[in-house]
This record gives C-alpha cells, sequence and structure tokens, in this order.
C-alpha cells in the first residue's frame, strides 16, 4: 500500500495509540515546502522509458498515459530525474 | 523475464519520507520495497531511514514496518521470521535495511550471529561511507582520506586514515548462501539481485553504495551518477557470492579517472597527489585479487 | 498434577514448557544455564512445540524476543547479572514497545569484583525499565510466576514485560518437591497471547517509532498506568490461578504474622524462607514479631506496606542490594511508601548477601532485636558499623 495523506492528527490522549503501533504508511504532512526548483516534464519530448521513475529517492514520479507525472506534494526537488533524463524531457523550474 | 523500470510494482511502498533531497539510502529502500512487495516486514535500526520514516504520527512505511535497536536489526529479523513461521505463517519476506555503522560497527555481533544460524532473512546494507544520521561521523565503512566531522582534514591528519572494512568478504566467509555488492548507480543489477535474494532460503546479503549528498558534499542530482561512477573508476565492484564461490558481475574495460571521481566530493577534496596515488595503488591490489579469486558472469 | 523434585531453574523450565512459548531465544550464564538447558532437551524431545534461538548475545536474546513479540508471538529468555545489563538498552526497548515478554532472571552479584553468587543489585538497578518484577521465594513459585506472568504480563491493559527473579544458586540450584500442573490445566489457566500491537500482514502496521515532545509524554503516561494495571491482573491471575490449580497467592506482597506485630521485617526472594522460620522461633519466645515479603517490586506496593506496617512500632528493611551513596533501593522505596500514607515510624536498613554472602538465623534475630532495643541504623551484615 503506498502511504498517504490523512486528514485526522491524533492529537488528544484518547486518539494517541495504547502502544508504539499504528496504521502502516499514515501521513500528515507534505514535502513540497523543501523545494527550491520543481521538475516539469515536457510531454512532447517524453518517450516513456521510466528511467526517472526509477532513480527518483521519494517515488514520486508516477506513470502517465505512457508517460510520466510527478506528485508535488511530495517531490522534494533534488534534480536525479534531470540528470537521468536521456531525451531532456525535464527541466528544473525555479520555485516561485 | 527480469524485472526492470517498466515491469516493477507499480505500488510504493516508502513515501512521503523526510531523507534529505537526493538521498541515496532512500531510493536502495524504496527499490527494494518494490522488489519484494507488500508481504515484506521491513526492520530498520535507528539511523537515518528510521529517523526520516517513522515519525509519529508521520509514518512512511506502506509494508509492516518496525525500528529495531541500532545492534538489534539481525536479531530482530530472526524474531519476526521465528516468530512468524511458529505461527505457520512462511510467505513473507523478513528485511533488514541498516546502513554502514549498523551493520559494519554495532550491528556486525548480530550479523554474524544470524548468519551463523542461517536464519532466512534478507539483510541490505545501504552504505553511505559515515554516520550520516548523526552528522557524519567516521564508520569503519568510510574509505581511506574521506573527511568526516570524527576525521577531520587538517595539517596533521588528511581524513580517514584507515580504508573501508570488506564487508561482503567478511560475510561470505561466513559460508553464507548468497551475498551480493551493489550500487543505487546500477539499479537494474540491485533490483536482480534483490528479487534472487528473495527465491533463496537461509540468510542473505545485499551491500549497497547509497550515496549521501550531505555527506559526501556533491549537488543532490549526482547521487546516482556518482553511485556509478565509483563503480566504473573500480573502487566499488558489483559482485556476488553464492555456492561457496565469488563471482564479478561487472567489469570494466577501463577505469573510469580515479582523481574526478574524488574531486566531485567536497570530502576527497583535500587530497594530495600522493593521497590519490595510495588509493589507486589499493585498487589495484584490489583488482588484482579479484580477478585473481572471482569467476567473470 | 504431578509432584516432582526440581531445582528452581528446573521448576521454571517446567512452568515455561506449560505456558508454551512460541520462540525461546537466550544466550548462556551462570546461575541460569540449567533452566536454557532444560528447555533444549524438551524442544529436542519433542515435549514443548517452541523455536529455540541460539543467539550469540543477551542483547539480542532480547531483541529477538521482540521480534518474535511484534509478530504476535509469545516469547522468553532468560540471563542474569552481567547478561542483564548487557541487555540493558532492550529491556527499556521492550517495556516502551509494550511487549509482553517473560524473562527469566538469576539473581547474581554484578562485577567488579567478579562473583557468580546470588544478590539482586543486577535486577534493582533496572528497576526503572518499566518491566515487571517478581521475586520467587521458592521452586513451587517460581513455576507458579512462569504461567501466571505471561497471563498477567498478556493483558491487554497490562500489555508490559514481567521479569520474575529467582536467587542465583541459592534457588535456582536447590531442589525441592515441587507440583507441576497438567498441560491440560495449564491450557485452562492461560489463553493463547491476542494482541492488536503486532505488525499483520492482513492489516500493515508501523511499529516501535520515534514521538517527539509533543507526543512522548502521552506514551510514556500509557506505559506507567499499564504499570499500574498489574495490581488488578495480579489479582484476577491469582483468583483464576487458585480456582485451577487449588494454591492461592496473595498479591503484591505476602503478610507473615504482620497483624498483630510491633517489629516486622521487610525482604524478598528467597531469604524470606530463613526470615519465617525465624518469626516462628521469636514467636515461641513471646515476642510480637513478623514477616512482609515483597512478591513484586514493579509495580511497587505502596498501599499493600502501609496497610500490613500501620500499627507496627518500627520496619526493618533486609536486602541483598545497595545504591551507593545512598542506602538500599527497596529501603527508599519502602520508606517512601510509608510518607506517602503518613506513617511515622522508625525504619532501619540492612543490606546482606552480597556476592552470595550467607545471611544467618542469629544475624536475622538480631535485627529483631536491634528494632526492638530501638536501635536503628543502615547497616551492612558482616562488616558491621552503623552508617548515618
Amino acid at each position: 500500500m503506498k502511504p498517504y495523506l490523512r486528514d485526522k492528527l491524533p492529537q488528544k490522549l484518547s486518539e494517541i495509540p495504547d502502544f508504539t503501533a499504528y496504521e502502516a504508511g499514515y501521513l500528515v504532512t507534505k514535502n513540497a515546502g523543501w523545494r527550491n526548483v520543481r521538475p516539469e516534464i515536457d510531454k512532447e519530448k517524453c518517450v516513456g522509458c521510466l528511467q526517472c521513475y526509477l532513480h527518483c529517492p521519494d517515488g514520486v514520479i508516477y506513470k502517465d498515459n505512457g508517460k510520466v507525472a510527478v506528485d508535488y506534494d511530495f517531490c522534494k526537488g533534488c534534480g536525479i530525474c534531470k540528470k537521468i533524463c536521456k531525451v531532456g524531457a525535464i527541466r528544473m523550474e525555479a520555485e516561485k | 523475464m527480469s524485472l526492470n523500470a517498466k515491469t516493477l510494482n507499480e505500488e510504493e511502498f516508502f513515501y512521503g519520507h523526510k531523507a534529505c533531497a537526493g538521498c541515496g539510502g532512500s531510493l536502495a529502500v524504496r527499490i527494494a520495497l518494490k522488489v519484494l512487495g507488500e508481504r515484506s516486514i521491513a526492520v530498520l535500526p535507528a539511523g537515518c531511514m528510521s529517523a526520516v520514516g517513522f515519525n509519529f504520527p508521520q509514518l512512511c512505511f506502506g509494508n509492516n514496518a518496525i525500528i529495531s535497536t541500532f545492534a538489534g536489526t539481525a536479531s530482530m529479523l530472526t524474531g519476526i521470521e521465528a516468530g512468524l513461521r511458529a505461527q505457520g505463517i512462511t510467505d513473507f519476506q523478513a528485511v533488514g535495511f541498516a546502513g554502514d555503522g549498523g551493520t559494519a560497527d554495532i550491528g556486525l555481533q548480530a550479523l554474524s550471529g544470524a548468519i551463523d544460524r542461517n536464519d532466512d532473512i534478507l539483510y541490505i546494507c545501504y552504505d553511505n561511507e559515515a554516520y550520516m544520521n548523526t552528522g557524519i561521523q567516521k564508520s569503519s565503512l568510510t574509505p581511506f582520506g574521506a573527511k568526516t566531522t570524527t576525521t577531520p582534514a587538517g595539517k596533521n591528519i588528511r581524513g580517514n586514515l584507515r580504508p573501508k572494512k570488506n564487508m561482503f568478504e567478511i560475510v561470505a566467509a561466513h559460508g553464507i548462501p548468497y551475498a551480493a555488492t551493489a550500487s543505487v548507480g546500477y539499479l537494474n543489477d540491485f533490483i536482480k539481485k534483490v528479487e534472487k535474494a528473495s527465491k533463496i532460503r537461509g540468510t542473505k546479503y545485499i551491500h549497497i553504495i547509497a550515496p549521501c549528498p550531505t555527506g559526501w558534499g556533491i549537488p543532490t542530482d549526482e547521487t546516482v551518477n556518482i553511485a556509478k561512477e565509483v563503480v566504473d573508476c573500480g573502487l566499488w565492484y558489483l559482485a556476488e557470492y553464492e555456492n561457496g564461490e565469488y563471482i564479478l558481475n561487472h567489469k570494466p574495460k577501463e577505469f573510469s579517472d580515479v582523481e574526478e571521481y574524488l574531486k566531485k566530493q567536497s570530502r576527497f577534496r583535500h587530497l594530495t597527489e600522493e593521497d590519490i596515488e595510495t588509493i589507486k595503488r589499493s585498487r589495484d591490489l584490489k583488482w588484482e585479487a579479484l580477478n585473481k579469486n572471482f569467476r567473470n558472469n | 498434577m504431578a509432584k516432582r523434585f526440581l531445582s528452581g531453574n528446573e521448576a521454571f523450565a517446567y512452568g515455561i514448557r506449560l505456558a508454551k512459548p512460541q520462540v525461546i531465544s537466550a544466550y548462556p550464564i551462570t546461575p541460569q544455564t540449567i533452566v536454557v538447558e532444560k528447555l533444549s532437551e524438551m524442544v529436542e524431545d519433542g515435549s514443548l512445540e517452541s523455536e529455540f534461538i541460539h543467539v550469540e548475545s543477551e542483547h539480542s536474546a532480547l531483541s529477538c524476543a521482540m521480534g518474535a513479540s511484534a509478530v504476535g508471538a509469545r516469547a522468553f529468555t532468560a540471563t542474569s547479572s552481567q547478561g542483564l545489563l548487557y541487555m540493558a538498552e532492550c529491556l527499556v526497548y521492550a517495556s516502551g514497545g509494550r511487549f509482553p515478554i517473560v524473562m527469566m532472571n538469576a539473581n547474581r552479584s554484578t562485577a567488579l569484583p567478579w562473583n557468580i553468587y546470588g544478590d539482586q543489585r543486577d535486577s534493582i538497578s533496572q528497576l526503572d525499565s518499566g518491566w515487571i518484577q517478581a521475586y520467587a521465594e521458592n521452586a513451587q513459585e517460581s513455576l507458579d510466576f512462569a504461567l501466571m506472568s505471561y497471563y498477567i504480563a498478556e493483558q491487554k491493559q497490562v500489555s508490559t514485560p514481567f521479569m520474575v527473579n529467582l536467587d542465583g544458586f541459592v534457588l535456582t540450584h536447590t531442589y525441592e518437591v515441587v507440583d507441576v500442573p497438567s498441560s491440560e490445566q495449564a491450557d485452562a489457566f492461560l489463553p493463547p497471547y491476542e494482541t492488536e500491537n503486532k505488525l499483520d500482514l492482513l492489516k500493515p502496521k508501523n511499529l516501535a517509532f520515534s514521538a517527539g515532545p509533543e507526543h512522548n509524554t502521552a506514551f510514556k503516561y500509557k506505559e506507567h498506568i499499564g504499570m499500574l494495571n498489574v495490581k488488578k491482573a495480579v489479582a484476577d491471575a491469582e483468583e483464576r490461578f487458585a480456582e485451577i490449580f487449588g494454591r492461592r497467592y496473595t498479591g503484591l506482597t505476602e503478610s507473615y504474622f504482620t497483624e498483630d506485630a510491633d517489629y516486622i521485617l521487610i525482604t524478598l526472594g528467597s531469604i524470606a524462607g530463613l526470615v519465617k522460620e525465624t518469626v516462628d522461633k521469636l514467636r515461641e519466645k513471646g515476642e510480637r514479631v513478623g514477616l512482609l515479603r515483597l512478591r513484586y517490586l514493579r509495580p511497587f506496593p505502596n498501599e499493600e506496606i502501609a496497610e500490613s506496617v500501620k500499627n507496627a512500632k518500627a520496619v526493618a528493611v533486609l536486602e541483598k542490594d545497595i545504591s551507593f551513596g545512598n542506602e538500599g533501593t527497596v529501603y527508599t522505596n519502602v520508606n517512601s511508601a510509608l510518607q506517602k500514607s503518613k506513617i511515622s515510624i522508625p525504619t532501619s536498613n540492612y543490606i546482606g548477601g552480597l556476592g552470595g554472602k550467607n545471611i544467618s538465623q542469629a544475624e536475622i534475630e538480631t535485627i529483631f532485636y536491634d528494632l526492638k532495643q530501638e536501635k536503628f541504623k543502615v547497616r551492612f551484615l558482616s562488616v558491621g558499623g552503623d552508617l548515618k
């Protein structure tokens, strides 16, 4: 199962688990704020080789109609995808 | 057909974690879990991957996962495997992900014990060559010459004076069913090895070089390239140990430039020509031994 | 039920066989060895179905037991002295993780100087580790603790690891006639372990995580409540135990002629047997003396102590322990219990049995007569010289 964002932030004593055990993949914060630059995929150039998807340390690049797309909630903007792309389909754009 | 980017499980199991941008260790964990799938139970000792993935209530493993004590990765894996088997459950993979310090230093005794018992577990060491989580201190897998916060490079001492411990062959010397080296610069090779290991009964060990941009002093987008280069220049090698035999998986026709590899990283920037010659000499000696003792495939 | 002539270690192993732990991991250390040797034989001869893991250290023994507990298996380990201290990191880990592992500790002196004989400095040094701590008096109680400890530790509202302490050699290696219950009786007493606190292939979990300043206190509060819930669980377990096995225990403490006693000696472990004989002897002479045996040090029997000694004129604590620079730790805890109940009677502390030093009946008699003569002090038995 892929970890995903939840609405509920356990805070009160009754919401804290009795043990150090909790539902797997429980996310309450995003990583988008870490980023200075963002990868932009040029869908025209993308050949769907998936090397960016394979090498992303955060797993935020996913398959999208034979090409790829980015989950910007969790991309940290490391730029590995741009470096690995053999056809130059990824540009790093400054975050505003 | 072997697994690759196209055939790999599309599910992500390690997601939303707080590892530094460009973290090689998180890439190794992510890819291994995609190979092993949802029935893997991950054990991570105190260290980078547990620190970035397990802060209640932000829990970043989609599969079953637990933090062990720093020294106890292998022994906790043993308990998990035995505990489930005792309950009649056998279709799972107990997998450990420990760093270089957690493996070659504090966790070595427990790892050795598990291999000795031939417990049915997979142990993956993501080697970023220092205690990165605590702020880049030397481990026994820090290579010669590297500057860390406990091996500073100054006038009297130029970084770490000791060579990297040979974990792969130490593990193999136990007569383990399967051991391998890997690099996040050669992910297809790593994927193949994880898949192979998952099908072997008994203890399996994979040692993967996983660069740390923060600790190595490289840009965040260089992780994969530098992990490829360390193999291409001959300072790391891709190999397996199986059925009592060493196998070399990849033999560069000609080594790429060691100095170029070193000088890209701020941890090596202080090295003199003499230091670099020392590193080259030890590489050549290592390859002499590899060529002699390892079969090519 | 069958009568057998067993040492404390063997009796404990028989109790563990009845509790059927699915995983046993242990590393040998004197004087614990016989319990793990015996369990190995039981696994070998098929009378115990359990994964016996030959770990390479005590740290791994408990780490392995935690792994097993973290997938919902019942786990057992045993250690002693330096071994207990070597696994200290895992002690707090197991209690923080709320893993109801049972461990037998053969009480033994801690180095330096090296010494393999019994005192209680090993376990008492770990009172704050978050484990339930019980101290057996004899081989029968050892066996019964082996069974009851799982019942208590595994109650959901407890979920706390349980350390059963047996005095090294004096109890672990001494033979007594012991009632060994049948497997059917044991099964009727102890249900299989069920928990939500586990890695689950059908409902994946993340376990043993970090919790920062915001949430940390809540987890520690719950851990404390779990320990406080032990008292009720002990009462339930003993009630159930009496129904099935016909032997009744008395909760966190055992009182021996305390009701009308002017002078009460508080102690723990196997020395209580000799104290009981001494009480009998002095009672025959008309002395109003009594014994309060602490069966548990954690949770600490604050109320029970206060209740037992409230009418006494003075109290002495005899323990095989010293907290250097202060006094015996049991004594500190007893004084705290008295103070909380506003009982202000004089108290004395006797440190004895260190490194296996014999405590004689004459010495115990002297303790009672000292109390009677209003000589209140902290004293090392066999060394003499009053402190403070």
